[in-house]
């Protein structure tokens, strides 16, 4: 077994990265001119990465398989980023924005890379603002903060419901800028379909022209990974229809450990699935925990409406389960109880697979502070309840207005029916300190890589993460590789590695379209999404992994010999393409159901039903899982386990506890 | 609450950028009136591939009105019949039983069509990447709070900011403008004291690649306004025309 390295630099836990960054390798300007960057992907973490390396004077390839960078995923992204900023004097630090983290992650994540991520967290809103990201402001002109799930301080700054939206933008903009002046070139409706490895290290990729068909070849001295989770292993989740672990699956192919698979977040409120027909699940932002209450009926099977049940008839199981952070405890903890109470019959709506998200009492709440601003000393309640929905319009106005459009009904007037949904993939490529694969001079940024939310992220923690890793920390660890590069030419992509890896993606493609069996894509995809969903979903055991293991190789085997794809190879082709991801979920579905049976016990988003507490929280086992599985592919459904042993130098590890 | 209907979909269908397209007509039946527009046109194209057609080509992503990338002109309107909506939020429930829906993509010479519903918007890249930003590089901000913003302002930047280049306006305007969409930035940093160093600079170049992408001008019908589905006001177009003039003015 190989031991891997994540170059932590030595030193104490706060002085790490200062202490890295004044002695990390430079490259010099000049030399900068001539090393050329690839970066695959726009988001947060693509689009960052690229215009700040193109600022510094490396020249950059920016690909996206979307129309524009501006479409990548993160612009979904709702409730918003965090900072340890303390700019609400409550009491927030770097250190309790790391101890929060880690904690939240339920002792799974590298002290040292989320200690990093805490310490750049404030520049992050500096730069954004800078930028021009219009975040939402108070009357004095300062930023305004709120809460969310797994804190006690206020540090989420936000714009709306559409924070995601709005710094992806800013981040797009220092792009175009880029792109503008010459110093990033970009590719869109292009999709990364394979690493070029040359003499064992990253030199370029295969990418495939959507419009056209055609495939090229794309020398580069370092590859970035910024490609996203792999969500849509599930079928139904809040991805994008798009969202695809591809890139990410051929680094894999190529060398790059792919670590912790089975960590998996399910997002408690999201809007629940109404019927077969459809094609993807909606989230209703965590931030609105921050001031809805969650309930189900006290009587199972309660078939009233919600408004027709009494107040000391409902059930507010958070707020019951955990006083002290009450609706605000963490995503997997709020799901899992979500869940729990389901089952147990409680759940509400038709299918009875949901539960309520009721604004009633924070309208109210409003209205009469509203009121008291106002010197109205009785008001009515038709004047407390405008009010309250005024200020409620404010803050959640656009996730109220999607709630509407989506389900038909209005969440002013009734609570809305919430359940959880698939939404972020904790794990991914495994990477140093430098955020390098295992792979030299291949790098994976933000949700692509593994590094820095465990088990379980928190809330607002990704869009600050896949910021931190482009605008903060990739500008400084990649001269550490490539000032050894500097004396590596450009190659030449007539080169015979280059040429082989394009001859394997032209195979592959040509072999899905020859299959020409019965059954289009989708059909396999909602095949793979349902055994994930039932057996590496919200609640694992040995059983249902064991037996999910052989019917995906089984769906493999089914795919690849009955899969039918329309249309040409050389032309715009969205079933090709979808055909191709769908052909590595069914790969990674399987590494992931590996990675869930080999971790016997419970972490964060991992639920193995065997390993619980008596009141049913997670059971961790820290004495023989405190590590990191990194898995290697050693052939078709065969991985080779590596560990990273996780060491807790600053923290002491604990039974999680939101109580 | 759920219902079931039966459609006639006239659909236009065009190979490539290079062929002529026409309008096919289809039958769908059985649709949940719980189904999103994208996912109706999903159960068309899962029949198409079974009864071994092409499928009909379309831009979408997000499936949640933000990403912008869904692009459909249906029944002579960008995004369809709704307000403030995106074709993927466009509901089923929206529609009669029996009704026939015609679906064409944006109409623009600068979107020209890749393949059936598909087009192509980089020129709207283009238009940012000409002066829709702030120079500001990596490393260079203050604390943020060293800079309060009046609030009005703040929201209002916000509100211009909330599009999401979708192109509905474009679609909409008999001139093929692109005025909603460029006002839009330059109306949100010019709102914001970060934008003000390079306001006149930005508007000149961004108006000037607008007119260079083949956009039409502006002759205040307000189908952009109306059609945007992120409520974009046209207030943004009167700012920007205020800061290019006196950009043009003031220019040396």
């Amino acid at each position: 077994m190989t031991k891997l390295d994540a170059k932590i630099p030595e030193g104490n836990l706060a002085e790490k990265w200062t202490k890295f960054r004044s002695s990390v390798s430079l490259v010099n300007p000049a030399n900068k001119r001539s090393l050329e960057i690839i970066v695959v992907g726009s988001g947060l973490a693509g689009a960052s990465a690229a215009a700040s390396l193109a600022e510094l004077g490396y020249k950059v390839k920016v690909f996206c398989f979307q129309d524009s960078p501006r479409r990548a995923h993160s612009i979904a992204a709702q409730g918003g980023i965090n900072a340890a900023k303390n700019y609400q004097n409550d009491g927030d630090s770097v250190y309790r924005l790391f101890y929060d983290t880690i904690k939240g992650g339920d002792y799974r994540a590298r002290e040292a890379n989320v200690h990093r991520l805490a310490e750049v967290s404030g520049s992050i809103i500096d730069q954004c603002v800078a930028q021009g990201v219009p975040f939402a402001r108070e009357y004095g002109g300062l930023l305004s903060n709120r809460s969310f799930g797994g804190t006690q301080v206020q540090r989420t700054f936000y714009a709306a419901g559409q924070t995601g939206q709005q710094l992806l933008l800013g981040a797009y903009s220092a792009l175009q800028r880029q792109v503008g002046m010459g110093n990033v070139k970009l590719y869109t409706r292009h999709e990364m379909l394979d690493v070029v490895t040359i003499d064992g290290k990253a030199r370029g990729i295969i990418a495939r022209d959507s419009v056209t068909g055609a495939l090229e070849r794309h020398f580069g001295h370092a590859v970035l990974l910024c490609t996203g989770g792999y969500g849509n292993v599930f079928y139904l989740s809040t991805n994008a229809m798009g969202s695809n672990v591809t890139a990410a699956w051929k680094a894999h192919k190529k060398g790059a450990f792919f670590a912790n698979p089975c960590y998996t977040q399910i997002h408690p409120t999201c809007i629940p699935v109404s019927g077969d027909h459809q094609s993807k699940l909606t989230l209703m932002s965590e931030s609105l925990r921050n001031d809805g209450r969650i309930w189900v009926p006290k009587k199972q099977n309660d078939t009233r409406k919600a408004n027709e049940i009494a107040e000391d008839e409902r059930d507010y199981y958070l707020e019951r389960r955990y006083p002290a952070f009450g609706n605000l405890v963490p995503r997997d903890i709020a799901s899992r109880a979500a869940k729990e109470r389901c089952d147990a019959g409680y759940g509400v709506g038709a299918s009875k697979m949901a539960v309520y998200l009721d604004y009633a009492a924070a309208i109210i709440r409003y209205g009469k502070g509203e009121a008291n601003k106002n010197n109205m000393h009785n008001p009515s309640d038709d004047e407390i309840q405008a009010m309250g929905k005024a200020v409620v319009k404010e803050k959640y106005g656009n996730l109220f207005d999607m709630y509407k459009q989506i389900t038909g009904e209005d969440p002013y007037e009734v609570p809305m029916r919430i359940y959880p949904a698939v939404h972020y993939t904790m794990g991914g490529l495994w990477v140093d300190y430098n955020l390098m694969t295992t792979v030299p001079g291949l790098y994976a940024l933000g949700e692509a890589n593994f590094s820095d939310h465990g088990a379980n992220r928190l809330g607002a923690s990704a869009l600050m993460q896949g910021l931190a890793d482009g605008y903060f920390v990739i500008p400084y660890t990649i001269g550490a590789y490539l000032a050894s590069e500097i004396r590596t030419p450009a190659m030449s992509t007539d080169s015979e590695d280059f040429v082989a890896a394009e001859k394997a993606v032209r195979e592959r493609l040509e072999t899905l379209m020859n299959i020409k069996g019965n059954k289009p894509v989708d059909y396999f995809h909602k095949r793979l999404g349902k055994i994930m969903w039932d057996e590496c979903g919200m609640a694992r055991s040995e059983e249902g992994l064991k037996a999910s293991i052989k019917e995906i190789q089984a769906l493999q085997k089914e795919f690849w010999s009955d899969v039918k794809i329309p249309g040409e190879i050389d032309n715009l082709n969205p079933e090709l393409e979808k055909a191709g991801r769908v052909a590595d979920f069914l790969e990674l579905g399987e590494l992931m159901c590996i990675d869930a049976l080999d971790r016997n016990e419970s972490c964060g988003g991992h639920f193995r039903t065997e390993y619980q507490t008596e009141d049913g929280e997670a059971l961790r086992d820290d004495e023989n899982y405190a590590y990191v599985a990194a898995w290697e592919f050693a052939g078709p459904s065969k991985f080779n386990l590596h560990k990273e042993e996780l060491k807790y130098e600053n923290i002491k590890i604990a039974q999680r506890s939101y109580k | 609450m759920e219902g079931h209907l039966n459609l006639t979909l006239k659909i236009w269908r065009q190979k490539n950028a290079n062929t002529a397209g026409k309008f096919e007509t289809y039958q769908v039946s059985g649709i949940s009136t719980d189904m999103s527009f994208l996912e109706m046109i999903d159960v068309l194209n899962n029949r198409l591939i079974q009864e071994g057609d092409d499928p009909v080509a379309f831009d979408h992503d997000c499936r949640e009105g933000i990403c912008g990338m869904c692009s459909m002109y249906i029944n002579g309107r960008p995004h369809g019949p709704n307000r403030g909506v995106t074709t993927c939020q466009l509901h089923m429930r929206s529609f009669q039983d029996g009704e026939t829906i015609t679906v064409e993509p944006w109409r623009a010479s600068a979107f020209p069509v890749i393949k059936d519903l598909v087009v192509n918007r980089s020129s709207f890249d283009r238009i940012i990447a000409a002066g829709g930003f702030i120079s500001v590089n990596t490393g260079n901000a203050q604390d943020a709070n060293n800079l309060p913003i009046a609030k009005d302002d703040a929201d209002e930047a916000f509100a211009a900011a909330a599009c999401i280049g979708c192109g509905a306006c474009v679609a909409a305007c008999k001139n093929a403008s692109a005025m909603l969409f460029t006002s839009a930035k330059i109306s949100q940093l010019a709102l914001l004291p970060q934008g003000k160093a390079e306001a006149s600079k930005r508007a000149q170049a961004m108006v000037a690649q607008m007119d260079e992408e083949g956009f039409g001008a502006c002759s205040n019908t307000g189908a952009c306004e109306a059609e945007c589905p992120k409520g974009i006001s046209l207030e943004n177009i009167a700012r920007m025309n205020r800061e290019y003039f006196s950009a043009t003015f003031s220019s040396k």
